[in-house]
C-alpha cells in the first residue's frame, strides 16, 4: 500500500528546553490507515502532530504528506490536511451553523456544498437540532462532535486528531468514532493520539508508541501484544514500554 | 475564491460582533459620552455660563479708588464670584486647603501710595521740560516702595488657570496705572483735553481663513469633535487585539492556521469590518455635534461641504488603528497583556498627538516625537478640512502617511505570524 506520510529524522527541541520534544522520528504511514500515536504526558505526540500538519517549525528532519513537501507545496498541502485539536477551537457565540460555515469557508469549499456537507455532518453527528444554538451552549459531548465537524467538512486526504474524545460520554465517544470510521472508509487517513488505550485497541489499525520523543514500537495492536510476552492487552505493553514512573510535564 | 473567503472572514466578524451587546454599547456609546464630556468641560472654560462662577476670595485692605476699580473689573468680568468675609490670615489658610481655588489681597494705602509715587515721577518729568509745576501739586520726591497685590492660589490649581488670572490682574493694575498717569500729567500740564479717551493706541484684529464670503471662526466643537473623534477611533485598538489574542486562547486562529487560507485575508476580513465601525463611530459623533450640541448650550459642529472628505480621512484614521490593533493582537499573548497596553498606548499616542496639548506647545523633542505619530497624522487632516478649508489634496500627505502606518504594523503582524508559526 502506498505511504501518504513519509517522516525522515524528524527533530524537533523548543527554545530553552534541555531535550528534544521529537528525537529522531522516522515513520511512514500508509493511505486509509488510522494510525494511533501513544505515549504518557510529554512523549512528544502533540509535537509531532503539531509539525506534521504545519502549526510548527521541525528543528530538523523532513517529511512529506501525499508527496507534498511543507516547505514547497504549503498551499497545497494545507488544503489536503484537516485538524481536530485538542481544545474546542469554536467561537462560542456562534451558532453550530455559523461556525462551520466559516471554518469551512476557509477551505474554499463553494457555498451549496458547504450547506450539503454541514447539513449531512451534523446530522451524522446527532446535532442538526441544535445547530442554530451557540456553542456556548452546548455539552463537553457536542462540542467534540462539533469540533470534530470542522476540521473534517473538506472532505481531507488525511486527519490529525488530538485526542478527540477526551472529556465525553459514552454516546458522543461511539458517534465520533463511528464518523471517524467512516470518514476512513471514504479514504481519509486518520492520525489520532489519546491516552485511551482500549478505545486505541479498538480504533486502530496501527499504533506507534513513543516516549522522551523517540518512538518505542510500532505495529497493529494485536502484533504489539503479542510483543510482549506478559501482555495482555495494549496498556500492559504501553507500561511494559514506558513504564510506571508518573509522567508530570510543566511545559 | 479569496474574495469568498473574505467575505465569510467578514460575515465571522459580524456575527462575534453582533452577539457581544455589551461590547458594542461600549463601542459606539463610550466615544459619545467622551466626545459630550470633553466639549461641555472645554467650552466651560472659554465661555463664562451663567451660573459657573468661580468662587474666589477678594480683600481689600485699600478701601479705595484703585481697589474699588479691580473689584469692579472682576465683578464685571463675570468670571468670578468674590467673597470678601476674610482677612489675609484666614484667606491663606482657606486657599491653601483647598477651600477656594485663589484669594487676591489688596494691600494697605495702595492707592494712596500709587498716587504719590506717579504724581512725584510726573513732576520730575515735567519740571525736567522746563515748566513749573503746580504749586498746588507741587510735593516733595518721595521714596515710596512698589506695593504688592498678594495672590494666593490653591497648590492643586490648573498652570493654566493660574497664569490666565495672573494676567488678567497684571492688565487691570496696568490700565489703572496709565490712567493715573495721564490724569497726573493733565494735572500738571492744566489740560482740560482727555488724554486717556484714546488709550488703545494699538489693537489686534484676527483675520480668519474664509469659505466663500464666511470667516471661519474656530470655536471649543470644531477643535473637540474632530480631536475626540479621532481619539475613540483609535480605541478600536483596544477590542480588536482582544478579539485576536481570544482567537488564539480559544484555538480558533490554529484553524485558520491550518488552513490554506492566508493569514492576511483574515486580517482584511478584520479590517473591513472594524472600518465600518470607525466609519459609524465618527458620523455618530458628528451627529452629536450637529444636532445635540445645540441643545446643550454648545456651538453646533460645522460640517457644511466638508462631509465627504471627513469619512475619507476617518478611513485612513481607522486603517491606522486598525493596523495598530491588528499588530497588538498578534504580539499579546493574553487580554492582560493587550487591553491595558491597548489603552495605555491609545492614551500616549493621544498625548504625542497633540489631541491634549497642541504639538506647537510642546518641547522640541516632544515635537519631533509627534510629527511620527499617527493621531497627529490623522488631527492635522482633519483640521486641515474643517479650520484651515483644505481639499484632499492638501491633506494627501496626511493620508498617505496613515495608509503606510497601517500597511508597515499588518506587515509586521503577518511576518511575525509567519516566523512563528511557519513549517
Amino acid at each position: 500500500m502506498e505511504n501518504i506520510i513519509e517522516i525522515k529524522n524528524l527533530y524537533k527541541k523548543y527554545k530553552h528546553a534541555e531535550e528534544f520534544s521529537v528525537n529522531d522520528i522516522s515513520l511512514n504511514i500508509n493511505q486509509n490507515e488510522i494510525y494511533g500515536i501513544l505515549g504518557p504526558n510529554g512523549a512528544g505526540k502533540t509535537t509531532l502532530i503539531s509539525m506534521l500538519s504545519g502549526l510548527i517549525k521541525p528543528t530538523s528532519g523532513t517529511f512529506k504528506i501525499n508527496g507534498l513537501s511543507p516547505q514547497k507545496d504549503g498551499f497545497k498541502l494545507r488544503q489536503i490536511i484537516g485538524i481536530v485539536p485538542q481544545e474546542y477551537a469554536l467561537y462560542p457565540t456562534l451558532t453550530a451553523k455559523e461556525n462551520l460555515m466559516f471554518f469551512g469557508s476557509l477551505y474554499g469549499l463553494p457555498h451549496k456544498k458547504l450547506k450539503i456537507a454541514i447539513d449531512e455532518s451534523l446530522e451524522l453527528m446527532g446535532l442538526s437540532k441544535f445547530a442554530d444554538k451557540k456553542v456556548e451552549q452546548f455539552s463537553g459531548g457536542m462540542k467534540r462532535r462539533c469540533n470534530l465537524i470542522a476540521g473534517t467538512l473538506h472532505n481531507p486526504k488525511v486527519l490529525f486528531l488530538d485526542e478527540p474524545t477526551v472529556g465525553v460520554d459514552v454516546q458522543s465517544k461511539k458517534a465520533i468514532i463511528d464518523y471517524l470510521l467512516d470518514l476512513n472508509k471514504k479514504g481519509t487517513c486518520i492520525i489520532y493520539t489519546s491516552h485511551h488505550l482500549s478505545e486505541a485497541e479498538e480504533f486502530c489499525t496501527k499504533i506507534a508508541i513513543i516516549d522522551h520523543g523517540k518512538i518505542h514500537a510500532v505495529g497493529t495492536p494485536e502484533e504489539l501484544v503479542n510483543r510482549v510476552a506478559s501482555a495482555e492487552n495494549l496498556e500492559d505493553v504501553f507500561i511494559s514500554l514506558t513504564g510506571k514512573e508518573l509522567r508530570d510535564v510543566v511545559v | 475564491m479569496l474574495l469568498y473567503k473574505l467575505w465569510r472572514s467578514f460575515v465571522k466578524e459580524i456575527l462575534l460582533l453582533k452577539r457581544d451587546i455589551g461590547g458594542i454599547v461600549i463601542i459606539f456609546v463610550m466615544p459619545l459620552l467622551l466626545i459630550i464630556t470633553i466639549t461641555l468641560i472645554q467650552d466651560s472654560t472659554f465661555k463664562n455660563l451663567e451660573g459657573s462662577k468661580i468662587p474666589i476670595i477678594f480683600i481689600d485692605n485699600d478701601k479705595s479708588e484703585i481697589s474699588k476699580n479691580i473689584k469692579h473689573e472682576l465683578e464685571n468680568g463675570k468670571t468670578f464670584e468674590l467673597v470678601t468675609n476674610y482677612n489675609e490670615k484666614s484667606a491663606q489658610k482657606a486657599v491653601f486647603s483647598g477651600d477656594y481655588q485663589m484669594a487676591i489681597v489688596i494691600p494697605e494705602n495702595l492707592t494712596k501710595d500709587l498716587n504719590a509715587n506717579i504724581d512725584s515721577k510726573v513732576q520730575t518729568i515735567v519740571s525736567s521740560f522746563g515748566i513749573e509745576a503746580d504749586a498746588a501739586s507741587a510735593k516733595k520726591n518721595v521714596d515710596i516702595k512698589a506695593k504688592d497685590i498678594h495672590l494666593y492660589f490653591d497648590p492643586a490649581t490648573n498652570i493654566g488657570f493660574k497664569n490666565n488670572v495672573m494676567n488678567a490682574v497684571n492688565k487691570m493694575v496696568f490700565e489703572i496705572e496709565n490712567k493715573k498717569i495721564y490724569k497726573a500729567f493733565q494735572d500738571q500740564l492744566g489740560t482740560t483735553e482727555n488724554l486717556d479717551e484714546n488709550k488703545n493706541l494699538i489693537s489686534f484684529k484676527e483675520i480668519t481663513p474664509t469659505k466663500g464670503k464666511m470667516d471661519i471662526i474656530p470655536n471649543s466643537v470644531q477643535h473637540n469633535v474632530p480631536a475626540w473623534a479621532l481619539f475613540a477611533i483609535f480605541f478600536i485598538v483596544v477590542p480588536l487585539s482582544i478579539n485576536l489574542v481570544k482567537e488564539k486562547s480559544q484555538g480558533t486562529s490554529v484553524r485558520v492556521r491550518v488552513s490554506p487560507t492566508p493569514y492576511y485575508i483574515h486580517i482584511l476580513g478584520k479590517t473591513c469590518t472594524y472600518l465600518i465601525i470607525c466609519i459609524i463611530q465618527f458620523l455618530l459623533m458628528v451627529a452629536v455635534g450637529v444636532y445635540l450640541f445645540p441643545y446643550m448650550n454648545l456651538p453646533q459642529f460645522d460640517v457644511t461641504g466638508k462631509m465627504f472628505h471627513l469619512i475619507i480621512v476617518t478611513i485612513f484614521a481607522g486603517l491606522a488603528a486598525i493596523g495598530f490593533g491588528v499588530l497588538l493582537g498578534t504580539l499579546a499573548d493574553t487580554q492582560e497583556q493587550s487591553a491595558p497596553f491597548g489603552a495605555t498606548s491609545v492614551v500616549v499616542l493621544a498625548a504625542v498627538g497633540g489631541i491634549w496639548v497642541p504639538v506647537f506647545l510642546m518641547p522640541e523633542f516632544m515635537q519631533t516625537v509627534a510629527k511620527f505619530s499617527p493621531m497627529n497624522w490623522g488631527l492635522n487632516a482633519y483640521y486641515d478640512i474643517i479650520l484651515r478649508n483644505s481639499g484632499i489634496a492638501g491633506i494627501a500627505k496626511e493620508l498617505v502617511l496613515l495608509f503606510l502606518f497601517y500597511i508597515a504594523m499588518v506587515t509586521i503582524s503577518i511576518f511575525y505570524e509567519r516566523k512563528q508559526n511557519a513549517v
